[in-house]
Parts: structure tokens; C-alpha cells; sequence
């Protein structure tokens, strides 16, 4: 299990960011994702693994239409 | 018609002269009024008290209409004002979207201030022309036009019995009439209403500006809250400034480098990163369209959904690709290098009075596509278009006409209302036919249009006393609040934005809070605390954009390379820190973050109190429609079926199975309702206010807004 934004989500081997974009359907351009704290940088996502029990942090910047 | 026709049809009904004096620090220090009762003008100081208390734009607009209107007045009243006003940093050409005008008068939708911030050049060449602020009250007897010859010190009033009404005919009638050559064109700045605007209760100001590479007067809008009607019932056709000689330094500020070097690096990050992030320069607002289906947010079939397998017809692509003319600089004020103003060009229409015209249609912004197409149903990006310039050339919010179209298809698909009644009109979701004839009609104002131009809160009222229409249901699907349509996105899902909607001062539009990723997304509002501090920092930091003549959008739909690293990301540090610098280098005040909220608290604070002082503005006016909040219908839940059993389970420990979905949408709806109560609570005692929604004198003290006026107003409710 690993937390996505505070909330429980299965985990499975070979999770990668971002496979949890594209399940989550997070597709909005303007985004920060942080695993246990860290900064990931956007080419790095399709090869960052994600581990069992880490804590994703997906931040969308949106605070305003 | 021939320009000088209609000019030997003028009647000279009172000329002002005034002398003209230098900018001072952002401010000119005095503004105009103008009462066309009588055809008086006059100047009017601007005090200290009223740039310490009041900043400037919206501002000194409610300043100016609290001492208009009476707690009694009604928005047809002679008293009734509309003031528009730009800002101290109003104007400037450094730093992007700095040309906005203010707008505020009493709506006609909800019987309170509204206020609207729009783009156009009126505000900052009426600073130039030597006024802060235009404040008119009274109504002429015949329609008039309103000329401000900056240049010279010359205002006019004059009879205007043969110009057009509509304002894409008005807008490009009158830049030619007061332009001395096309050169000239771009120092003329109009503010027309439109046809439909006196015939219903929607109607909205369009403010021109020049665009001189198409040679066309462009539309931008001042749209919510039926600001275009008061115009139209003072007989205004148009208010016209003229002002040659824009230049970098007319503002005279304290320190022009410090806004210099503000605006260039606000310019380098637009240039940097808008085509990976937003595509403002691309397809300005609409850039969110598929956005907010993907996340469940784009409203559709009158708030039912989220989304629809037709989004992607009417996506941001399609517009850019197939209509709005790339690689022009369309910024709506001089500098403004996010160039958010998209304009399709050549656009033939295919109904109405201007079937066959090809015309400059300007936008479509997300909410009008959201509005008119997805939440009506309908995902034809030309019908967007075509509604898109009705609206805008009639005069009338597109916001407003697509929710009160999407309330009617549904009350049509419920039978609370047919044939007989629409007069012929096939209401259903999806019959942009119908749509449109409904738009024509409110032009013309006939027929079932004109009843449809009052708004959702009086058709309701109609519905039920006329046509036997279950009340509760009606206003649970009524998407309006305070008397104004909702704006176009979807709130059910996050708490904090069904506050951020009905939290606010003017009702429900997103000015001034969109907390949906923050709160439903990112997670990081979790606790009532959370959120009342979010719906405290957020409509007060925007509340400053329309105090300064400024635009929200280079605040957040651009982000430094910064923010990624920031601890407050959704606040983007860096570029409030712009914003404090921005002020200080015009003022020469010393403001730090903090203080800039406390200027936007003052004024938040005075116009809820002025909200109060109309009987309007208690916990009972900040209630919402469920539809904001919940599945109403069996339909609605059953769409979303696994997100709401799951939260059944994990936010009440109750099993869905053996339920109907009847039972099961009573017991969200008891749940989701006590959320919303509590978090009234948390934001009015974060506010300083009472359980009633009242500012507390502790709280006015606070912030140095304990003027006599406010106190007297507040104490007969604490």
C-alpha cells in the first residue's frame, strides 16, 4: 500500500509516477510530485519505481479559474 | 450608416471643461460624476481616507455607491450608480494584465453590489484622461453616448438617436467616429451594453479596444450580474474616452525600475514556459475545457456530471486548430505578453440579424465553452462561437445564459415545463436550435426569451406559483445563489469550493476562490480549519487584483520555475511578491504580503457590510442549491455510484448494500449538508465574524474599517 495525496492506494511492482498519472488521470500540465519529500523532475517520471509504502505527493497548481 | 448621419442626429445636451493635471503616484486624485437626470458633471475629490481605506478600483466604486444608494434602492432607481474605476497600478505597460476597469452598480439579479473586472482600454485611458474613477447616476430621457476627451479637458453629453445598439456594430461606429484617422483608433475605448441587455436581467458591459493589426474593435466583457441592464435603463448607448500619448511613465510612479524589473521577469517566464504549461498565447482561458472533464469538474447537463464522451468535440485544440488566429499578439492592455484575448476571425454566422457576416469573435474563455456548450449539452465548437458573439454583441453574460438555458432544458426534460409554455421551444439538452432562437428572442426581447432573461431565481418562483412545479426540486436544481447563475465548474466534490462559490460577497462566481484542486485533488485542505483558512487567504488576495486594476491570470496561470520548490505552491510566493512590489514601486508605500491582505480585508469586509445594509448579506443568503453539493436525483448518484457507496462506508460506517438509491441519497444529502454548516462555521469565525455572518466591531477595529457608516450598519445585527 502507498499513500497518493494522504490516501491509501494499492501498490504493485513496477509503479512508476508516472503509471500513477495515467491511472489517477492526472493529465493537468501544471504539476509538483514529490515521493517521501523528495522533488522528482518531469523526465523522470516514467522511470522513477515507487516502492511499497512510500508517500506520493501529486500537487496540482491550479488555485483559480 | 454613414458616420456623419448619425452625427448631424446629435444633440449637445451639456459640455464640461476641466483642467488637466499630472498623475501622481498611480492616482489622479480626483474622479467624475456624471448624473444624467439633469445633466449635471462635476469633479470629486479623492481623499487620503479613501486610498488608505478603499486602494482604488472596486474599491473606491463601492465607496462611491454606498454613498449613492439607499438600504431601500432598487437597481432601476435613478440613485443607482455604476462606477467604474481602474487602479493605482492601473495602466502601466511593464508588467501583464494591468489594463483591467472595474465595474460596480446594484444587480439587477440580486439586489446587491456586483462587481465585474474586465479588460478593454476604458479604465486606464479614463486615468489618463485625468479621473481615478466614472461614477454615473440618474437616467437620461432619451438614449445618450457620454464622450471623455482626455486631451483636451472636453466631456460631453449628447443625444444618440440613430447609432446602433448592438455592440459590434456600436463598438466599431463610434472608434470611427471620434478617431481622426485609423492611427488615431487605437486612443478610442467604448463601453456599450447590447440589445438583449434591455430586455432582460443579464445584460453586461462590453469594453472595446483597437486591434490594430486585424483593424477591428475588439469585445471584452464586464459580464456578471446584469451590469449592461442598469446601463441600458439610464439610456446609456455608449460611454466613450478618448486619450492619445500611452506611455510607459504616465502613472508617474515612485520607482519605475522596480516596476520595470518586475515586469521583465514576469515577461521571461511567459515566454518560457506558457507553451508547456497553460497555452494562454495558444488558447487563452479554454485551455482548461478537457482539463475539467478529465477530472469530473466540466459541468454537464446543468451541473448533473462531470464529464462527457463529447468533451473532446469542443476541446481547446479544436479551437486553435480549426478557428482562433495564432501568433497575434492579443493582449487586451498594452504589454500584456500573455496574450490571453483570443479572437476566431472571419467567422461566418449562420443565424439571426447577421446571418452571412463574417465577423471577429472574441474568445471563447472556458466558461463560455464550459457554459453554452457542456453544460447545455451541446458540443458544437461553432455553435460556441455563434452563442459566444450573440451574447457578447446583445450584450448579455454568456455565464449566466448558459445556466439559466441548462436549468430550462432540465425543467423541460422533468415536464415542468413544454411546448406551450417555451412557445414552440424544444428545450432538451443538446438542441442548440432552440438555444439559440432563445438567445435571439431575448434580443428582441419576445416571447418565452424575455421571461428566461429575468434569471433562475425569478423563473423559479414562476414555475411553482404558475405552472405547479415542485418547489424543492426546483431549488435544488436552480443553480444560482444570492440571485446570481453559478459559473461553470462542477462542486459537488470538494467542500472548500461549494464554500468558494457560496461563500462570497456578489454570489457565486469563481473570482474569488477556486480551492477544487487543492481541496478534492492535492488533498491539502483535510480539516474545516484548513479550508476557512483557504477561504479566508484566497478571496482576500484576489479581492486585491480588482483593487489595483489588475488581472488574475498572470498571478497563476504562469508559474516561475520557483514554485516548484515553494512551500506554499498554490499562493506562487514569487509572484505576490511581484505584486507587493508592484505597489510599492507605484505608491512608494512600504507594504509587506501581510498588509496586502488587510487592504483586500477592508474592502471584503465593507462591501459584506453593505451587503447587510441592503438585507441581503447573513448566513441565510450564503446557503447553496444542493446540486452544488450532492447528487439530487436517483440518476445522479447512480452515475457516480461507487464514489458515493464508498463514501458511505468510509465517512459514515454505512453499508450500501440492501439500499435504494432513494435512501442512499437522503443519507448523503443529511451528511453533506451538516459538512457545508460546519464549514460556515469555521470560515466566519477565521473571517471575524458571527455565527450569522455579521463582522464583529472587535474584527473592523482589527483591520482599521471601524467608520461610523460600518459600525451603525453591523451593530443593529450583533
Amino acid at each position: 500500500m502507498i499513500l497518493i495525496n494522504g490516501k491509501e492506494h494499492e501498490w504493485s511492482q513496477e509503479l512508476t509516477i508516472q503509471r500513477i498519472l495515467d491511472i489517477k488521470r492526472y493529465t493537468f500540465p501544471k504539476i509538483i510530485v514529490k515521493v517521501n519529500g523528495n522533488l522528482i523532475a518531469k523526465h523522470e517520471y516514467a522511470e522513477t519505481l515507487i516502492h511499497d509504502g512510500d508517500e506520493v505527493q501529486i500537487i496540482h497548481l491550479l488555485a483559480g479559474g | 450608416m454613414n458616420i456623419n448621419t448619425l452625427k448631424e442626429n446629435r444633440r449637445l445636451l451639456y459640455e464640461y471643461r476641466y483642467e488637466l493635471d499630472k498623475i501622481e503616484k498611480g492616482y489622479s486624485n480626483k474622479s467624475l460624476y456624471i448624473n444624467l437626470s439633469d445633466n449635471k458633471i462635476s469633479s470629486m475629490p479623492v481623499t487620503d481616507m479613501m486610498k488608505e481605506k478603499f486602494i482604488g478600483g472596486k474599491g473606491f466604486g463601492l465607496w462611491y455607491l454606498w454613498n449613492a444608494v439607499k438600504p431601500e434602492t432598487k437597481w432601476t432607481d435613478p440613485d443607482n450608480a455604476i462606477v467604474i474605476a481602474s487602479g493605482p497600478v492601473g495602466g502601466i505597460t511593464q508588467y501583464p494584465g494591468a489594463g483591467k476597469s472595474l465595474v460596480v452598480t446594484i444587480s439587477p439579479l440580486t439586489g446587491i453590489p456586483i462587481d465585474s473586472n474586465v479588460g478593454g482600454y476604458f479604465g486606464p485611458l479614463l486615468k489618463f484622461s485625468g479621473w481615478d474613477a466614472l461614477e454615473i447616476q440618474g437616467k437620461a430621457e432619451k438614449d445618450v453616448v457620454v464622450f471623455i476627451d482626455g486631451n483636451n479637458g472636453i466631456i460631453r453629453i449628447e443625444e444618440a438617436p440613430l447609432e446602433a445598439i448592438d455592440a459590434h456594430v456600436l463598438g466599431e461606429q463610434l472608434t470611427e467616429m471620434y478617431a481622426d484617422s485609423e492611427e488615431d483608433k487605437r486612443n478610442i475605448a467604448v463601453v456599450t451594453a447590447g440589445t438583449a441587455a434591455e430586455n432582460t436581467l443579464i445584460g453586461l458591459l462590453n469594453f472595446t479596444f483597437y486591434d490594430v493589426r486585424r483593424k477591428v474593435t475588439r469585445l471584452k466583457q464586464a459580464g456578471r450580474g446584469g451590469i449592461g441592464t442598469v446601463f441600458r435603463d439610464k439610456k446609456i448607448k455608449a460611454l466613450v474616452v478618448k486619450f492619445s500619448g500611452v506611455k510607459g511613465n504616465l502613472n508617474n510612479p515612485a520607482d519605475q525600475a522596480k516596476i520595470n524589473r518586475t515586469g521583465l521577469r514576469l515577461h521571461r517566464e511567459i515566454k518560457r514556459f506558457d507553451d508547456e504549461q497553460c497555452r494562454m498565447r495558444q488558447v487563452g482561458t479554454a485551455n482548461i475545457i478537457e482539463v475539467m472533464d478529465e477530472y469530473d469538474l466540466l459541468p454537464v447537463h446543468n451541473y448533473k456530471f462531470g464529464r462527457h464522451p463529447d468533451t473532446h468535440k469542443i476541446a481547446s485544440n479544436v479551437f486553435r486548430d480549426k478557428f482562433l488566429t495564432q501568433g497575434k499578439p492579443d493582449g487586451c492592455w498594452y504589454g500584456c505578453s500573455l496574450s490571453c484575448a483570443k479572437a476566431a476571425d472571419y467567422f461566418e454566422l449562420k443565424t439571426g440579424p447577421y446571418k452571412g457576416d463574417k465577423v471577429t469573435v472574441d474568445g471563447p474563455e472556458y466558461e463560455t465553452a464550459a457554459g453554452v456548450g457542456a453544460n447545455c449539452g451541446i458540443f458544437d465548437p461553432e455553435y460556441v462561437l455563434e452563442c459566444n458573439f450573440y451574447c457578447d454583441t446583445y450584450g448579455i453574460d454568456t455565464i449566466s445564459f448558459a445556466t439559466i438555458t441548462a436549468f430550462l432544458m432540465e425543467c423541460y426534460e422533468n415536464g415542468i415545463i413544454n411546448k406551450d409554455i417555451t412557445g414552440g421551444l424544444e428545450l432538451t439538452f443538446g438542441n442548440q436550435n432552440a438555444a439559440m432562437d432563445l438567445l435571439h428572442q431575448m434580443s428582441r426581447g419576445e416571447r418565452f426569451g424575455k421571461l428566461a432573461g429575468l434569471g433562475i431565481r425569478k423563473l423559479k418562483k414562476i414555475f411553482v406559483e404558475e405552472y405547479g412545479a415542485d418547489k424543492d426540486f426546483l431549488e435544488d436544481i436552480g443553480m444560482e445563489q444570492k440571485g446570481l447563475e453559478y459559473s461553470e465548474y462542477l462542486p459537488k466534490e470538494s467542500l472548500a469550493q461549494q464554500g468558494g462559490y457560496g461563500l462570497t460577497n456578489k454570489g457565486p462566481q469563481h473570482d474569488e476562490a477556486w480551492l477544487i484542486f487543492m481541496d478534492m485533488v492535492n488533498n491539502q485542505l483535510p480539516s474545516f480549519e484548513d479550508k476557512a483558512e483557504a477561504l479566508h487567504y484566497f478571496p482576500m488576495f484576489r479581492t486585491w487584483f480588482g483593487l489595483m486594476g489588475l488581472c488574475k491570470l498572470p498571478w497563476n496561470d504562469i508559474v516561475p520555475a520557483s514554485n516548484f520548490s515553494s512551500d506554499e505552491p498554490a499562493k506562487i510566493p514569487e509572484h505576490v511578491q511581484n505584486y507587493v512590489d508592484l505597489y510599492n514601486g507605484m505608491t512608494g508605500n512600504n507594504i509587506s504580503k501581510e498588509e496586502l491582505i488587510i487592504q483586500s480585508e477592508r474592502v471584503y469586509n465593507f462591501q459584506r457590510i453593505f451587503n447587510i445594509r441592503m438585507g441581503h448579506g447573513k448566513r441565510e443568503n450564503d446557503r447553496v442549491p444542493y446540486r452544488s453539493v450532492g447528487p439530487v436525483t436517483v440518476e445522479e448518484y447512480e452515475s457516480r455510484k461507487d464514489r458515493y457507496d464508498t463514501q458511505l462506508k468510509e465517512k459514515l460506517n454505512i453499508e450500501s448494500t440492501g439500499k435504494s438509491t432513494e435512501e442512499k441519497v437522503k443519507i448523503l444529502r443529511s451528511y453533506r449538508e451538516d459538512q457545508y454548516e460546519q464549514l460556515i462555521n469555521a470560515v466566519y469565525k477565521r473571517r471575524g465574524w458571527t455565527m450569522d455572518g455579521i463582522p464583529t466591531i472587535e474584527k473592523l477595529k482589527e483591520i482599521k474599517m471601524d467608520l461610523p457608516k460600518l459600525i451603525e450598519v453591523v451593530e443593529k445585527h450583533l
